[in-house]
C-alpha cells in the first residue's frame, strides 16, 4: 500500500512547509469569522476525548459517578493511574497494565529493528541490482499491503505451530516483520532509487561488494528514512492488535489486547477512572513519538500509511 | 579475486538478500492464500480436513444471519466512514489553507487521533458515549432532561457510533493528504482565477477539486481498505454488540476461527473479503499503473 501512496502523493516538506498563498489578511471578514468558528468547533470536537480521558482518569469513583465527563476534577488523584499501572485486573491476574507495557516493549524492540534492517536490504536489492524475479516480487509486495490480515492468519498459526515456534515472542516477531515487509520495502526502495547511480557505480568500480555498499554507503546515506521507517514502525507495532492477539502467547500479550481485557471483561462494578488511566497509559506510547516528532510523523504515514 | 568471480559473487549475494522476502512472498502471500481459498472449500470444522463440498460453506455462509449483519454494517459503515471522513478532512484543509493563525497547532489537534491504537480510540468513545455517565447524562444535566444520546446501546444506532469513532480516528489523515495536495497547486491558477473574477467557492469546486483527483484517490483507497480490515475499533468499543448488531466480517472470521472452531466457515469468510478487496483494488492498481505508463 504504502508504495501506492509513497508514488502518488510526495508530500512537499511533510503537508506544508510553506503556509497558504500570499501574506495573512488582516481584515477579519464575515467569511473569515466562519472559517476560524469551524476550526474551533472542529478542534474541540477532536480535543473532547483526549481531554476527558485525562480528566476522568484523575477522579475519584465518586465524583465519576455524581459529576459530569467535561468537568474538572475537583479532588485531583493519582490512584487511578497507580492502580491501572500496578493492580488492574485481568480476569485473575491483578498486576496492573504494566504486564503488558513490558510485554509490548519486548515485542516492540526486536520488531523495529528486525523489519527495518529486511525492508531496507530488500528495497536496495530491488533497487540497485537486477535480480531475477523482483518486478514480481515488487508487484506482489504492493497489492498484498491491500490485502486483510484475516485471510493469512490460519494458514500462518498452522505454519508456526509446524515449524514448533507455535504462540511465542519469537514468532510475533517474524510475523509483525512479515507485515511490515511491504511497507519498509517500498519506502527504502524509493528512496534508495532517487539517488544518483553513479554513486553505487563508484563504488563498486572501487570494488566494493553488495553488503559493503548497503552497509557503508546506502544506510549512513538514507538516515532520514530510517527515522521515518522507524517512527512507523513504533507507532504501527505499539498500535497493533490483532496479531499481538493470534501470535504473541498467552504470556506476551501486549499492551492493547491486556487493556482491551482489563477493561471489557471486568466483573463487578467498573472502575471507570482507572480503565481510562490504563487507556492513557497505552496511548502514551504514541502521543510522545507523535507530539515528538512532528512534521515526521506525516512524512511517515504519506509514506506507508496503512497498517491495521 | 577476478572482476568476473566479483561480479558473480555479488549476484550472489544481492539474490541471497531477496531470500527473506521471497519466501514471505511463496509461504505467505501465495501459500497461506491459497490455503485458505482451498480450506473454504472443504468440509473442515474443528480440524482441517481436505473434503471438497464445493461452495456448500458459502451456501451456509451466505444464509448465516450473523454474516449478513457483518456485511451490512461493513458496507453502511464504509459508506458512512468514508464519505464523512473525506468531506470532513477537505474541509479542514481548505479551512487550514486559508492563511490562518496557529496553523501547525491545529494541524497537530486534527491528527493526533491517527497515531492512536483503535483500541484506544473505540474505548475512549465508549466511555463518552456511554448513556448513564458521558454526553448523554452531560446534556441532561444542562437542562434538559428529555435528551437522549443512547445510540451505543440500540441496536439500529449502534453502528453509528462505530462511525463516528472511526471519523474522529481518521479525518485528520484526510487532511494531511488533502493540505498537500492544495500547496502543490499553482499559484498561477489563483492569480488567472482572482483575475477572471471567479468566486473562490468556484474555483475550489470546478478547478481545485479536479485537480486533487489523486489525493482523493490516496485518502480513498487508505480509509477503503481501513474499512475492510475494520477489527479492533469494533472489538474494543461494542464487542459487536449489543447482541450482533454491530458484528463486522474480520470479526466473524476471528470468531469462527478461534472460539466456535469453524474453519470452513471461517476461511470462506475471509475468501469473501479477499474477493471484495481485490474487486475495489485491482481497478485502482491498473489505472495507477495505466497513469504511470502514459506518463
Amino acid at each position: 500500500m504504502s508504495g501506492v501512496v509513497a508514488a502518488s502523493t510526495t508530500l512537499p516538506s511533510g503537508a506544508g512547509g510553506a503556509p497558504g498563498r500570499g501574506p495573512r489578511p488582516r481584515r477579519m471578514t464575515p467569511a473569515r469569522w466562519g472559517i476560524y468558528a469551524f476550526l474551533l468547533i472542529t478542534a474541540l470536537f477532536f480535543l473532547l476525548p483526549l481531554y476527558v480521558m485525562i480528566a476522568t482518569s484523575l477522579k475519584t469513583m465518586d465524583e465519576v459517578r455524581m459529576g459530569n465527563i467535561i468537568a474538572l476534577p475537583v479532588n485531583l488523584t493519582l490512584e487511578p493511574w497507580i492502580k491501572a499501572w500496578s493492580s488492574a485486573c485481568t480476569g485473575l491476574n491483578c498486576n496492573g497494565i504494566r504486564v503488558g507495557f513490558f510485554n509490548s516493549v519486548k515485542i516492540l524492540l526486536p520488531s523495529v529493528f528486525v523489519s527495518i534492517i529486511i525492508g531496507s536490504l530488500t528495497g536496495y536489492a530491488l533497487s540497485f541490482w537486477r535480480v531475477r524475479g523482483a518486478t514480481l516480487l515488487f508487484a506482489a509486495m504492493m497489492s498484498v499491503a491491500f490485502i486483510p490480515y484475516q485471510i493469512f492468519i490460519y494458514p500462518l498459526v498452522r505454519v508456526f505451530a509446524f515449524l514448533g515456534l507455535g504462540q511465542s515472542l519469537l514468532t510475533i516477531v517474524i510475523v509483525h516483520t512479515i507485515f511490515g515487509l511491504p511497507t519498509m520495502t517500498l519506502l527504502f526502495r524509493n528512496y534508495f532509487a532517487s539517488l544518483p547511480a553513479e554513486l553505487f557505480k563508484a563504488a563498486r568500480v572501487d570494488g566494493a561488494g553488495f553488503y559493503q555498499i548497503y552497509w557503508r554507503i546506502m544506510m549512513p546515506m538514507a538516515t532520514p528514512m530510517i527515522v521515518v521507517a522507524i517512527i512507523l514502525q513504533v507507532t504501527g507495532i505499539w498500535n497493533d492488535f490483532i496479531l499481538g492477539l493470534v501470535f504473541a502467547g498467552r504470556e506476551n500479550l501486549p499492551m492493547t489486547v491486556q487493556l482491551n481485557n482489563i477493561v471489557n471483561t471486568t466483573q463487578g462494578e467498573r472502575a471507570y477512572n482507572v480503565d481510562m488511566a490504563a487507556t492513557m497509559l497505552t496511548a502514551l506510547l504514541p502521543l510522545v513519538v507523535y507530539f515528538g516528532s512532528g512534521r515526521w510523523f506525516v512524512r511517515g504515514i504519506a509514506a506507508g500509511a496503512v497498517k491495521g | 579475486m577476478s572482476l568476473a568471480r566479483f561480479r558473480l559473487s555479488s549476484r550472489a549475494a544481492a539474490a541471497s538478500s531477496l531470500l527473506p522476502a521471497f519466501l514471505v512472498m511463496l509461504v505467505v502471500y501465495i501459500g497461506s492464500t491459497g490455503w485458505t481459498v482451498w480450506m473454504s472449500l472443504t468440509s473442515s470444522r474443528m480440524l482441517p480436513n481436505n473434503t471438497f463440498v464445493g461452495l456448500r460453506q458459502y451456501e451456509i455462509l451466505f444464509s448465516n444471519d450473523r454474516w449478513l449483519t457483518s456485511v451490512h454494517n461493513l458496507v453502511l459503515f464504509g459508506l458512512l466512514f468514508v464519505a464523512a471522513s473525506l468531506v470532513l478532512g477537505f474541509l479542514l484543509a481548505v479551512a487550514i489553507d486559508q492563511k490562518v493563525r496557529a496553523e501547525d497547532t491545529l494541524r497537530s489537534v486534527f491528527l493526533y487521533p491517527y497515531s492512536m491504537s483503535f483500541v484506544v480510540t473505540g474505548l475512549v468513545w465508549q466511555w463518552l458515549l456511554n448513556p448513564t455517565h458521558g454526553i448523554q447524562k452531560l446534556v441532561r444535566d444542562w437542562g434538559f432532561p428529555e435528551f437522549a444520546f443512547d445510540w451505543i446501546v440500540r441496536q439500529d444506532t449502534v453502528i453509528y457510533c462505530l462511525v463516528l469513532g472511526g471519523v474522529w480516528h481518521a479525518a485528520g489523515l484526510v487532511m494531511a493528504i488533502m493540505l498537500a495536495g492544495l500547496r502543490g497547486i499553482d499559484e498561477d491558477i489563483w492569480k488567472a482565477a482572482r483575475v477572471d473574477g471567479l468566486p473562490v467557492w468556484r474555483v475550489y469546486l470546478s478547478i481545485v477539486i479536479p485537480m486533487l483527483g489523486a489525493s482523493f484517490a490516496t485518502a480513498g483507497v487508505l480509509l477503503s481498505t481501513s474499512v475492510v480490515r475494520l477489527y479492533d475499533l469494533s472489538v474494543s468499543m461494542t464487542n459487536g454488540g449489543p447482541g450482533i448488531a454491530s458484528e463486522v466480517p474480520a470479526k466473524f472470521v476471528m470468531d469462527h476461527l478461534f472460539e466456535r472452531q469453524n474453519i470452513g466457515l471461517a476461511t470462506a469468510a475471509a475468501t469473501s473479503m479477499l474477493v471484495t478487496v481485490v474487486s475495489v483494488v485491482a481497478p485502482y492498481l491498473f489505472w495507477r499503473v495505466r497513469k504511470a505508463g502514459v506518463r
